[in-house]
Parts: structure tokens; sequence; C-alpha cells
């Protein structure tokens, strides 16, 4: 680790100015739960041959949802990327929007059925729209940071992407400014292990992405990634000092993919079987639960009650969505360009 | 009024804008300096904070630009040299030409980036480039690129209100070359309008940039021997303004289209395209194009600059062939 890198709370470690109460506890569970089911429905529709594409988060919802979580949603901006389903559920999408988006269904609040599925947008929550390019995002939260840093605006510019996408020149371009400028912008790093087949070795010489941010002058944390607890109280404080101008911080999320890259990938092509199975044990979902189960942080048969109210809500959300209208061929056409002023 | 050039056409609007509304600021490489061609030399001390120097990496100018519009400022970004903005391409065109259409308008960037671009400057391969076909090619941003420094007024006002992203291409070789009156000049302050500028009977010249001038230069030469030419200054390169480009052609039935870029994938080859599918039947002559030749950038020594070049002499000369089909 280097210098510039902060401690970083150990799971069992709750942090006097960051407990989480047993109601925030309740929904961190409830979000990671509603985002992997969300993507198992999604996964089954694919072969079912009812969606045509799925990308999505499985292993990383602790990640996602601990980070989102450190949030002030509706107010601070973010550019999530295209795994970050846990990260919009927090912000306020709901489970039925995640299934119009999984189905590229007209009322999609995403893109309407234009993009490819989980191509995040939302003007209201303040989700920035994205692409499948990757890292571009991250320049985007620069660029709201500067804005709002310019009008005295205190909010926080949260940019968040795989490992892979640290190696395009984006990512550096974007840590460089934001820290030459001291703009509140958390760079949150799911890395999962993978870039598609491409294991972190063949992407950095480095063990992590944090030891880059030291290059930058960016303070940054390396997290276990699976500890949804341990990840919300290594990202509010970062944010709760960026949003106090103290400048950007980088936080790297030691995750795990548990799926293929997308449902048009076969991951047995080039991970070893092991690998899977012995990750399996480390679901973090599992892992949260058995922590509640350990530390008494509420009560368990909540979790019971959770789980049973999540794959009611996921199943009719599936259910109501496939009956949704679909975009006609002339619905291409349109917002090209904002006619008029600038509002 | 005194004459003004294309420079202080341009350093005057952005010190308007930057006066009227506090939301613009400029972003770039040296402009807090004043710029290397000057067009925001005094700005940063009259505009505390709001000129910002930029480290050289044009991919997070145009990102940060968007991201900067995207929450509600007016930034207006420069890239030095009009060479260089390729690595700000993937920003530009996979992102913020489509900001408004992937959302259906729920998103939207107010956003400008200026550079200058064009030769004639012994600039030899990366300071001299034409880049507008490869940005004029993807829908959702705006292309303009004047000739006269009152429509640099006009349409770089126009550009800073319009809420989606505008290109605005300043010909370096005019910034100080070509002077005028502003007061009273014809002024087009609609982005995706063209203009015809001189009109005559015998053939039209459709020309943006230093070529508008050299096709205006030819045109007086040719009606001195009896040879009348419309000449349409094109100001907006994207969209095209489809009506005006149909008009002019069919007033003469013959056109000649000059550009400085390469000629294979030009703008000169689209501009065709529309006249000849819509307007065949009032054509009395095959469309000609006058453009750089396929060599992949501009040479440096004058000797092979100027021959790469489309100048007035050559247009001329195709003029005077095209007159006389």
């Amino acid at each position: 680790m280097t210098a510039s890198q902060t401690r970083v709370p150990r799971s069992s470690e709750m942090l006097h100015d960051y407990l989480l109460s047993e109601e925030q506890l309740e929904a961190m569970y409830r979000y990671m739960l509603l985002s992997r089911r969300l993507e198992e429905r999604m996964m089954t529709l694919n072969r079912q041959g009812r969606a045509d594409f799925v990308i999505a988060g499985a292993g990383q919802e602790a990640a996602q949802v601990g980070a989102g979580m450190a949030l002030k949603a509706g107010v601070d901006y973010a550019a999530p990327y295209y795994r970050d389903l846990g990260v919009m559920l927090v912000l306020g999408m709901t489970a039925r929007e995640a299934m119009l988006n999984a189905l590229g269904k007209l009322d999609d609040p995403n893109s309407f059925g234009r993009q490819m599925p989980s191509h995040w947008g939302s003007a209201r929550r303040r989700v920035l729209t994205q692409s499948s390019v990757v890292a571009t995002q991250l320049v985007h939260a620069v660029g709201v940071a500067l804005a709002a840093k310019m009008r005295n605006d205190p909010i926080v510019a949260f940019a968040s992407c795989g490992e892979g996408s640290t190696s395009r020149g984006d990512f550096h371009e974007a840590l460089n400014f934001a820290a030459i400028h001291k703009l509140p912008v958390i760079f949150f790093v799911e890395n999962n292990g993978y870039a598609i087949s491409e294991r972190t070795e063949k992407e950095m010489p480095v063990p992590h992405v944090a030891d880059r941010a030291s290059a930058y002058g960016i303070q940054s944390a390396v997290v276990d990634g699976l500890d949804a607890i341990a990840v919300y109280q290594t990202v509010r404080p970062a944010v709760d000092q960026a949003r106090r101008g103290a400048g950007p911080f980088l936080i790297e999320a030691k995750c795990f993919r548990m799926w293929a890259h997308s449902s048009d990938d076969d991951h047995r092509r080039y991970r070893p079987r092991e690998e899977l199975e012995n990750w399996a044990s480390r679901d973090p979902i599992l892992l949260f639960r058995n922590r509640v189960e350990e530390d008494c942080l509420f009560p368990p048969e909540d979790l019971d009650a959770i789980e049973s109210g999540v794959d009611v809500e996921v199943r009719a959300a599936a259910k109501w969505a496939l009956d949704q209208p679909d975009p006609t061929p002339d619905d291409m056409y349109g917002f090209l360009y904002r006619e008029g002023d600038d509002g | 009024m005194a004459e003004v050039s294309v420079l202080e056409a341009v350093r005057e609007t952005l010190d308007e804008a930057l006066a009227s509304d506090d939301r613009v600021f400029l972003l770039g490489q040296d402009l807090e300096a004043g710029g290397v061609f000057r067009a925001t030399d005094g700005l940063s001390g009259k505009y505390p904070g709001r000129v910002l120097d930029t480290p050289l990496a044009e991919s997070s100018i145009v990102g940060i630009t968007i991201g900067a519009a995207h929450y509600g400022q007016r930034p207006i970004a420069e890239i030095q040299f009009a060479d260089f903005i390729h690595a700000g391409f993937d920003q530009l065109c996979s992102e913020a030409s489509r900001w408004s259409w992937r959302t259906r308008g729920e998103q939207y960037l107010p956003m400008v980036v200026r550079t200058p671009w064009g030769g004639g400057v012994h600039g030899g391969q990366h300071h001299s480039q034409s880049i507008e076909a490869y940005y004029a090619h993807m829908p959702g941003i705006k292309v303009v690129a004047p000739s006269f420094p009152a429509d640099y007024r006009s349409l770089l006002k126009a550009a800073i209100a319009d809420p989606n992203p505008v290109l605005f291409l300043e010909h370096k070789r005019t910034y100080r070359l070509i002077r005028q009156e502003v007061e009273g000049a014809p002024a087009e302050d609609r982005i995706g309008h063209s203009r015809i500028t001189r009109r005559g009977d015998d053939l039209t010249v459709f020309a943006y940039g230093m070529m508008l001038h050299e096709s205006l230069a030819a045109a007086e030469e040719l009606a001195g021997d009896g040879i009348e030419c419309t000449v349409v200054d094109l100001l907006t390169l994207n969209p095209l303004d489809t009506e005006t480009i149909l008009e002019a052609a069919r007033a003469t039935g013959k056109v000649l289209i000059v550009h400085e870029d390469t000629l294979t994938g030009g703008l000169g080859g689209e501009i065709a395209g529309i006249i000849a599918e819509q307007a065949f039947e009032d054509l009395d002559a095959p469309i000609r194009r006058i453009a750089a030749p396929d060599i992949p950038p501009m040479p440096f020594h004058e000797a092979m600059e100027s021959a790469f070049m489309p100048d007035k002499v050559k247009i001329a000369a195709a003029a005077r062939d095209l007159a006389a089909y």
C-alpha cells in the first residue's frame, strides 16, 4: 500500500461516525438482493429469448450498494458503469424500471429502448447518460464537479468503472484534472479481476488500481468489495471530505464477477472451475446474511421477510414489464438536437 | 466603426459572452496567457476564474466540457489546433453527439468546441488540416465554419446560445488576413443556414472558410471576362442547408464545389450527392469538385503547400471550363 492510501476499516470494525442504523442495514440487504434477483430474472428472460442482452453485476452488489448508500441520492451526481444496477437501485430506480430497461421497452427511463440494457441515465436522479465506451464517464464526472465547484454547490460527483477501464487514457486524464483542481470526485473502481477474459495481471503491472492514484496526488483506499458495510464505511468518509473541499478520492473495491462478462460470453473458456467454486462461498449476499446472524445486526427473521418481498417484487415487475409497449420504428427519430433555447 | 479581423471578432464575442452570462467559461491550453493565436487575450484578467488552462489532453478537454455543460454551465473549449482534436473524437462522437438522442432530450449539452483549422500558414501536416468531414459525418454535432468576421460574431454567439454541441471552426489563415466593416454587414445568426453571397447566372460555386474568399476573388476576376458566378458561403457544414444548396444549384444549372480538404470523402461529395439526387434535371453540366489531392496531410514546403491547396487561379480555371460546357 502506498503512502497516500488511507487506513481501511476491517469488516469487524464499526467506525463510530459511520454506524449504520438497523433500517439502513436492512435496506442494504434489500438492495443487494433486489439487484441479484433482478439480474437472475433478466438472465432467465434472455435464455427464454425474451431479453436480447444482459450484462450483470452479480458478485459486485456489496460494492455497489455500499458505495451508493454513501451518496446523497438526488443531490450528488453519479456516472456509474454498466454493471452498476446496485448503484442505480440505491439512487431510486425501481424494479419495474430495471425490467423496462432490460427489455428495451419504450418507457425505459434510461434510454427508451435506444441503448443496450444497463446503459444508465436519469436526469431527475442526477445520473449522467452513459455509453458502452469505458472510462469516458470518469471525465464527465470531473466536468460536473468542476461546474459545481465554480457555482459553490456542495455536491459530489461519483464515477465508477471496472478495473479494465483504468487502462484507458480517460481514466488518467480524469484523475489528473480532478487532482489539479481539487474537485469533489469519488472514483470508485470495482475490480472484479477480469476485463472480459483478461486477468488483472495482463491489464496492469501493479497489484492495485489504487496504486495509480498516488501518481496524481490523489488519496486512495483498497477495500473488500464483498463487504457492503466496509465499503460504505470507506466511501462515506471520502464523500464527506470531498464535499468539504478536500479534493478527489479513489476507492478500489476488490470484487468478484460471479457470471460471464455478458449473456453472450461463456467464461468457462477462460476461468478455471475451481476459481468459480471457491468464490461461490464468498457470495457477498451470503456473507452479509451470515454477518447479520452472527453479529445480531438486526433480527434474522427480517432477512426472510426481505427475501420473500423481493421475490414477489421481481416476479411482478418482470410480468408487468413484458406487457409494456415496445418502441415502434418511428421511435428512433427525434431528439437528435434539443430544440429551442437551453431552458 | 473600424474594420474587425476574424480574430478580433472571435475575441470580442467571447468577451461579450463572458460578460453577459456568468455560466460561460473558457477552457483549453494556454488560454490564460491569451492562447497561441491570442483569441483569449486579456480575458483571464477580466474574468478571474472563468478562463481555465487545461493540461495538454484533448480527450479530457472535450469530456470535461461535456460534464460541465451537463451540469448547466456554458463551457467553451478551445482545441489549440484542429489537427489535435482527434484525441477528443471519442468524447465528441461517441458521447456528445448522442447525449440528447439517447435520453430523448432529457439530458443535453449546451457546449461549444472552438478550434483553428485550415492551411496556407506553412503549418505542415499537423498545423494545417481540414478536419470537418470527420465531424460533419456525425449526426448530433453541429459544425460551423464561417468566412467573414460579421458571421464569426453572429454564429459564435448562436453557438454559445445553442443547447447542443457545436464544433466551431475558425480558419487560422483568415484570423488576421480577413477584415470587414462589420456594422451593417450581413450576419447569419441561425446555425444550419447558408448564404448566397454573390449572384450570377453562369455557374454556382460552393465554398467555406478560406476557400470562400478564394472563390469570391475568382468570381471577381471572371466577371471581368463576362462570366457571372453565384457564390454560396456554406457557413454551417452540419446540418447542411439543403434548401439553399438546391436553390443555388438550380439557379445556374452548373455547380463547382471547392474545399481545402482532400477529395475522397470530403464534404464536396455530400453536396454533389444532394444536388444529383434532388436537382439532376436542372443541371446543365457534370458537377465539378476542386479539393486537395488525396495525400494524407498538407506538405510543409511552400512549393508543395501552394500546389496542395486550391486557390483562386485553380477555381477560375475550373469555372471557365464549366461555364463553357
